[in-house]
């Protein structure tokens, strides 16, 4: 059902872009993927967004709606829609390839920089390892693997901002999980890899990310998860 | 628009807490001098006193109170939060920490005149 037209201000080009005001037929249940892809198939077709499941699935379609980030596949206008208008940007802390698109490289190899690659001492030919799934240290790594890499709580978090080199969220997120992997080896080099103040040490536990993680997952928990274990680490000596 | 990503009540929290503790830093050497006065030159710090007794200084110490209290409860909070396993309520433990700093501030006030 049409309603009415919505203003949408949106990001063109790289860094050095400009604001584009599209006019867009409202619609009941839209979403702001939804407006994103109307633009691009009936008034501009070199609009560039990201988008694969269109269902929160894959975490493609993040950007940064009304000043917020946002997975736009999951947002309804009428949540976040100001006087019948919206503002689009690119992520934030992520350079800008064009339009809507980052460059989520950097994101990614900071997930390699934290560890944040499973480490086993077990072959093939060995049997499966019994995990109690009420294991609270389980339930710690069930919980923190349910990200989907979309890149909000990085896009969020001010820390990032302000420290380039500074992992982030999402990373040490995953740190976490594995840290609560009763199965991972690597706990020592893990712990090394996000101690220090691009690490775990330089969260100042805005919680921005915990409050955006579309999710609802709980980095800053996550990070101060590994303060603990690094303090403990670092007291019986093990990190130097 | 551009900050609408801080618009939430623990960023808030780390806000004043940076603040007040800048503050804080700026009042403990003019504090440490008046002390000092107290020492070495009681008539000027027997005049400071008067002044400091009038309705003006009183409200801005009583911010200072606030500010104190707010620094104090804020770090106990984080330490919390880094320290001990994580608990759900992390806004309620925000909300506690502001309203224990602002009745502090009000107890101060009331028995400032």
């Amino acid at each position: 059902m049409e309603t009415d037209q919505l203003s949408v201000s949106i990001w063109r080009g790289g860094d050095g872009g400009a604001y584009q005001t599209y006019q867009v037929p409202r619609l009941e249940s839209q979403t702001v993927l939804d407006v994103v892809t109307y633009i691009q198939r009936e008034i501009d077709p070199s609009l560039s967004y990201r988008f694969a499941c269109r269902v929160g699935v894959c975490g493609s379609c993040a950007m940064t709606v009304n000043g917020k980030a946002r997975w736009t596949c999951r947002t309804h206008v009428s949540r976040v829609a100001e006087n019948g208008a919206l503002t689009l940007n690119p992520l934030r802390n992520l350079p800008v390839v064009k339009d809507l698109v980052v460059d989520m490289a950097v994101f990614f190899d900071k997930w390699e920089k934290a560890m944040g690659a499973f480490v086993g001492d077990k072959t093939r030919d060995q049997a499966l390892a019994a995990v109690s799934p009420s294991d609270p240290k389980r339930k710690e790594a069930s919980a923190g693997i349910e990200c989907i890499g979309c890149g909000i709580c990085y896009a969020t978090c001010d820390v990032v901002d302000w420290n380039k080199d500074y992992l982030g969220p999402a990373a040490m997120n995953r740190s976490w999980t594995l840290i609560n992997d009763e199965r991972d080896v690597a706990r020592i080099p893990r712990l090394q890899a996000i101690a220090g103040d691009n690490g775990c040490l330089g969260c100042h536990s805005q919680q921005g990310c915990v409050e955006r993680c579309p999710k609802s997952l709980n980095p800053t928990g996550a990070i101060a998860g590994l303060k603990r274990h690094t303090m403990k680490a670092a007291l019986k000596g093990e990190l130097t | 628009m551009a900050h609408a990503h801080r618009n939430h009540p623990t960023y808030w929290a780390f806000f004043i807490h940076r603040v007040s503790g800048v503050a804080l830093a700026l009042f403990l050497p003019l504090h440490l001098y008046v002390l000092g006065l107290a020492l070495a030159e009681s008539t000027a710090f027997a005049d400071f006193i008067s002044w400091s007794n009038t309705p003006g200084l009183k409200t801005l110490e009583t911010g200072l109170v606030v500010f104190l209290t707010a620094h104090l409860t804020g770090g106990l909070r984080l330490l919390a939060l880094e320290f001990l396993d994580w608990r759900s309520g992390q806004k309620s433990l925000v909300a506690l920490s502001g309203g224990i700093s602002l009745c502090l501030g009000l107890v101060f006030l009331l028995n400032a005149y």
